[in-house]
């Protein structure tokens, strides 16, 4: 669907007018992304990172693509050929560090893309299937990391996978038949390996398909926006291109530089050194830590040090990490409040910054060690995670008033003109 | 004629020809189905590389009292230790009521053979290497093993005594072949 306004696709060229009749892809792309798509006039930059999300997943997928060419998936030699890619193949190592560091850059993308959602409420109706399509992604991509992590067969890749599947040991009853069964062994080894190579080739091809779902769903009610009022006539939009292609492309020229810094200048900034040590089945680290972006779920899955009503520690663990993920599918039910935006929910502004800090301060406990101070900070964060989903963002939506609101796009966007035009001549 | 009978035999019986056929041809894709996913699901389980390597024979001979060796057995570590008579003691002493995994040192050893503690060197929390087997490693609080991932400590007995772990390090099964020589599995 699009608004009535929308620029209609005219094909000039006899060729172009040739494969409209016989395959309307230029069609779709042109009412997807280019000038048959209206899109509100007043989007800011954090309607970038969606953008930059797909340009990231290209990346992994292109990078990832030749260093399968190079690398072998055994236990005996898959740390030797990551060296090798690093050392003999021309030019691996740059492809190994932007596979490495791109995967970080999506994540940061991804969740600047999350937060741009709970702070501009783009999870509320009509946009429901578009957020809980977005949650599928993130769980497909954060087990792709997870496997992509354990390819190079380094120590924190073994006990990382060793530590992952115990999650599944916690699960009374079947949990260590389904740990041996998804290890195909009774440790991390070389079936492991192979598998989890196998699947993190395919993850990222099944994540590009979410993605057409994700715009897909987009696409009918259309973008929302800054004020969080849909869009109500042609005055409120403007076409996808060039104003928008324009846009992401500066946001594209942004990230890729810091991607180009991060790769050239400090590749192993987000790695971790016990990484280039080969898998020793026999030996553990001091210190397992995931990579960075998982420290909050890590933070939240170490919490739990004693057992509670008839459910013990490791179970309760492994749920609460879950849960904190399962718990964004119920997001646009739990906040009942008709305003979108942050920007007139007072109340809920206040929240959403404390939330914010919370996810930080799980994030720095997830990374140290499960030592005081950190076990009770973690213990704290995790219950305000949760209370500020379950209790918090339910009562604030019941009681809090919105403050005044324009009536349009427009009128937002022409008085935040006027107020610019006085503050320039005063 | 055959054919121009079937409509009212079915009304009579109140099944028709093509309700069988529909039934018959879901039910034998269905079969078909489950025939074809089995064998997909099973594929991951262990291999029988993976299950030959099931049994191993260590020889305990040279391990000291006091001492422990790290081994391992289905490409798990493992642990043999050969207590000392005061960590036998200090095992016997604890009340079972207080453990979180109720067992005695009896129970997890062979009789006559207290003194070997052969257990799987896996947390069973979530399958780190716990500490202690080596030499000048940390113990933990009770004298036994310390996994330092999120600081479960075990007992002389390898019994679970503080922190998240939920179970007691695990017994694998084993014999004694000799006096100097187990086999594992
Ligand atoms: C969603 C997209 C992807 C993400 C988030 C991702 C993430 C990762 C991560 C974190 C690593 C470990 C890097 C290291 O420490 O060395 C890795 C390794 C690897 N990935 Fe990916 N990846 C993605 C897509 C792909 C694709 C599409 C392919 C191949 C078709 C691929 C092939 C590989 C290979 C061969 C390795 C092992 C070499 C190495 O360790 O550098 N990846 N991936
Ligand atoms: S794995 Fe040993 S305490 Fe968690």
């Amino acid at each position: 669907m699009s608004f009535p306004w929308a620029n209609q696709y005219q094909p000039q060229q006899p060729l172009m007018k040739w494969l409209d009749e016989k395959l309307p892809l230029p069609r779709l792309v042109y009412n997807a992304i280019g000038s048959g798509y209206p899109v509100p006039r007043n989007l800011n930059y954090f309607w970038n990172f969606g953008v930059l999300a797909g340009a990231a997943l290209v990346i992994q997928i292109v990078t990832g693509i030749v260093l399968a060419m190079h690398y072998a998936a055994h236990a005996d030699v898959a740390f030797n050929s990551v060296e090798h890619i690093m050392r003999d193949v021309n030019a691996g190592w740059f492809i190994r560090y932007a596979h490495m560091n791109g995967a970080s850059m999506f994540f940061i993308v991804v969740y600047l893309h999350i937060f741009r959602g709970l702070y501009y409420g783009s999870y509320k109706a009509p946009r429901e299937m578009v957020w809980l399509l977005g949650v599928v992604i993130f769980l497909l991509m954060m087990a792709t990391a997870f496997m992509g992590y354990v390819l190079p067969w380094g120590q924190m890749s073994f006990w990382g996978a060793q530590v992952i599947t115990g999650f599944f040991s916690a699960i009374p009853g079947v949990g260590e038949p389904l740990r041996v069964w998804l290890l195909g062994g009774f440790a991390p080894d070389n079936a492991a390996l192979n598998r989890f190579f196998s699947l993190h080739y395919l993850l990222p091809f099944v994540i590009a398909a979410v993605i057409i779902l994700h715009i897909w769903a987009l696409h009918i009610p259309g973008s929302s926006n800054p004020t969080g009022i849909e869009v109500k006539d042609e005055q409120d939009t403007v076409p996808f291109h060039p104003y928008y292609t324009a846009k992401d492309g500066f946001g594209l020229g942004v990230f890729l530089i810091l991607f180009a810094a991060l790769t050239f200048f400090t590749p192993n900034l987000l790695g971790h050194a016990d990484n280039y040590i080969q898998a020793n089945p026999l030996s553990t680290p001091a210190h397992i830590v995931p990579e960075w972006y998982f420290w909050p779920f890590y933070a939240i899955l170490r919490a739990f040090t004693f057992n509670f009503l008839w459910i013990d520690a490791k179970l309760w663990g492994v749920i609460a990490m879950f849960a904190a993920i399962a718990l964004l599918f119920f997001l646009p039910w739990l906040d009942s409040s008709p305003v979108k935006s942050s920007n007139y929910r007072p109340l809920y502004r206040k929240f959403f910054w404390v939330l914010v800090a919370d996810v930080l301060l799980l994030g720095v406990c997830g990374k140290m060690p499960a030592e005081q101070p950190w076990v009770i900070l973690s213990q704290i964060g995790s219950i305000y995670y949760f209370a500020h989903f379950l209790i918090i963002l339910p009562i604030v939506s019941r009681i809090e008033r919105p403050e005044p609101m324009p009536n349009s796009i427009t009128e937002a966007v022409l008085a935040k003109h006027a107020d610019d035009a006085s503050a320039a001549t005063a | 004629m055959a054919s121009e009978s079937e409509p009212s035999a079915a009304v009579e019986d109140g099944v028709r020809r093509r309700d069988f056929i529909n039934i018959a041809a879901v039910s034998f894709a269905g079969v078909g189905t489950v025939a074809v996913v089995l064998p997909l699901v099973n594929q991951m389980s262990p291999s029988a590389d993976v299950l030959a390597l099931s049994s191993t024979e260590i020889d305990i001979s040279a391990i000291q009292t006091g001492q422990a060796i790290k081994t391992s057995w289905r490409k798990q570590p493992v642990f043999v230790r050969n207590l000392t008579t005061a960590e036998i003691d200090e095992a016997n002493k604890v009340p079972l009521g207080s453990l979180r995994d109720a067992q005695t040192l009896a129970e997890r050893t062979k009789p006559g053979k207290e003194n070997w503690l052969i257990t799987l060197g896996v947390c069973t929390h979530l399958g780190c290497v716990p500490l202690g087997a080596a030499e000048g490693e940390n113990r933990g609080d009770f004298g036994g093993y310390f996994c330092p991932c999120h600081g479960s400590h075990y007992d002389t007995a390898a019994r679970i005594r503080k922190g998240p772990a939920p179970t007691n390090l695990v017994v694998p099964p084993y014999e004694f072949t000799s006096d100097t020589v187990v086999t594992i599995g």
